[in-house]
């Protein structure tokens, strides 16, 4: 038995801290994206959430730029943006893919300058990769406080407006008749978003984070369409991905090409989209019965 | 400016420019801006694996688009088309961040892929640009009615026996092409970028759908200029400066409806 875990758990690997870092941090993240994305999935939001996460590149790369710490640097420029969007009318069906996608356009502009001056200023360019793509092994733990008390925040902004959000998000309408302030339950709901993104852009990487996002939740809902089983069904597939993933990263130091890991995010991308595809074959025969 | 390596910079940035104010006008119509945004930003996963298996970077771009294009066709046929663009997205960046960690040598190259280097265009990429552009534009050609009847009027096209999903996978071949021709020479932002900026301002100025079509060309044919002219002299990344314009005109574009609305309220 412990020869077969030896085989799979190379050895050294709940001992090494940047691994405990790694695995705190994304549980954390796993947690608070995978519940947002139900919400995400459901209002048909995805775009929004994707644009958040690549919006992040430019606020991770502007605080590499004055020297602040990337977690900041995504949390501020996703706020900023979930604020813009929420001002050009996120809401309307008409139309918003175009505002999202120009608030994108010129956002990913100013990325491109503070890359460039990333990597002329401070003469690197490996930057830009963790960026784009996170580094979860390389995450500081000094930042774990942070992440955790920030999760627990938009968690618990979520759980405050999870009745209200629910009903506006399957109908908005019926939600505005019985009372429920729309716009403002809309924009509580974007703030827990743009805090859950600034997170996974710490983990897995500005233009990955999408996966953890939309992956999770988009599985669950081919399970089942109670929100609260979709939840809790997110949350665990998120979890088991992240973990895997960390897991299958630290092995494949030892996979050819030998001596270089294999990014974590690639991992959790492809358990996250083979979770999705499992989901659609049992969701499809459970229905055709 | 304008001499020796230069011209071949204007010519293929000029041809993008045609190709992306063309394809974008009816990404807009279509509100298919996710997907205009996801295909080229998925499909340079393409270039890093073809850069690392040692294959032209035009033959891992085309296949990732097409691949892109039909998965997002596929998936969408039993989930909601963002959730589907998204997963395709993420998978296909995914295995663009293995390709990328896998091959060492490759972080500036990159960031050109991801931003563009439109200033050092070759003269061998000039033919299979202008090719696939004209293979780009002979599609929105033909497609152009049934397109158009289907980007506006569903049910009236369903009438006349357009089938609905099949005019949308092949305008998502459409737009696989124009990434496959774009993307190595201008980056996935510029053409975004171009092809959502350009088209909803022409929108907001003219409402006839031709006139619209030819004043987005217009657009962006200006703003690809206008960022090539700043990069060179100012020595920025030319993709700043097309995804800040792009922004710019859009606002324009806002400003002159709300105005003229103003202005008739007031008559």
């Amino acid at each position: 038995m412990s020869g077969v875990l030896r085989a799979v758990v190379e050895p050294g690997f709940f001992s090494s801290g940047p691994v405990q870092v790694a695995l705190a941090v994304s549980a954390a993240v796993a947690l608070l994206t995978s519940t947002l994305g139900v919400f995400t999935v459901i209002r048909g939001q995805s775009f929004a959430g994707h644009s958040l996460a690549d919006i992040g590149a430019t606020g991770g790369s502007g605080a590499f730029l004055i020297g602040a710490g990337p977690l900041w640097g995504f949390m501020v420029i996703s706020i900023a943006a979930a604020g813009a969007m929420q001002a050009v009318g996120v809401e309307r069906q008409r139309g918003r893919d175009v505002a999202t996608g120009v608030v994108l356009g010129a956002s990913l502009g100013l990325a491109a300058l503070f890359l460039y001056w990333d990597s002329t200023l401070h003469n690197s360019s490996g930057e830009t990769y963790t960026i784009l793509f996170g580094s979860m092994l390389a995450i500081s733990p000094a930042t774990v406080p942070a992440v955790l008390g920030l999760g627990a925040v938009a968690l618990g902004v979520v759980a405050i407006i999870y009745r209200p959000l629910l009903l506006s998000s399957v109908n908005a309408e019926l939600a505005a008749a019985r009372g429920v302030p729309v716009r403002l339950v809309g924009a509580a709901y974007l703030l827990a978003l743009a805090a859950a993104v600034a997170l996974s852009c710490l983990a897995i990487g500005a233009i990955l984070s999408t996966a953890l996002l939309i992956g999770p939740a988009a599985a669950a809902l081919q399970l089942t369409k109670r929100p609260w089983r979709a939840i809790v069904g997110a949350s665990v597939i998120a979890l088991a991905a992240s973990w895997l993933g960390v897991l299958l990263s630290y092995d494949s130091y030892y996979w050819p090409p030998r001596g270089h890991s294999w990014p974590v995010s690639f991992f959790i991308v492809t358990l996250v989209f083979a979770c999705y595809l499992a989901a659609r074959l049992v969701g499809s025969r459970g229905r055709r019965r | 400016m304008f001499s020796g390596f230069m011209v071949n910079t204007w010519i293929v940035a000029s041809i993008v420019a045609v190709v992306g104010g063309l394809v974008g006008f009816f990404v807009v119509l279509r509100g298919s801006a996710f997907v205009a945004h996801a295909l080229p930003n998925g499909s340079f996963a393409g270039a890093a694996g073809a850069g690392l298996v040692g294959i032209n970077v035009l033959i891992g771009l085309g296949a990732f688009a097409l691949l892109g294009a039909l998965g997002i066709g596929w998936i969408g046929r039993r989930d909601r088309p963002d959730v589907a663009t998204a997963l395709t997205l993420v998978l296909m960046l995914g295995l663009g961040a293995l390709f990328v960690s896998l091959s060492v040598e490759y972080a500036p190259a990159t960031y050109s892929l991801l931003f563009g280097e439109v200033l050092g265009v070759s003269t061998s990429q000039l033919l299979p640009t202008a090719g696939l552009a004209l293979a780009c534009v002979l599609v929105l050609a033909l497609l152009y009615r049934p397109l158009m009847l289907s980007s506006v009027l569903v049910e009236v096209a369903e009438t006349h026996g357009i089938r609905a999903a099949r005019i949308e996978l092949l305008f998502l071949v459409c737009v696989a092409l124009a990434t496959t021709m774009t993307v190595p020479v201008v980056g996935t932002t510029l053409i975004f970028s171009l092809m959502i900026g350009a088209p909803a301002a022409a929108r907001s100025f003219v409402r006839r759908p031709g006139a619209a079509l030819g004043l987005s060309v217009a657009i962006a044919l200006a703003t690809v200029w206008v960022a090539i002219a700043a990069a060179y002299d100012l020595n920025l990344p030319v993709g700043f400066f097309v995804g800040v314009l792009s922004a710019c005109s859009y606002a324009a574009g806002r400003a002159w409806v709300a105005w003229r609305r103003r202005a008739s309220a007031v008559r």
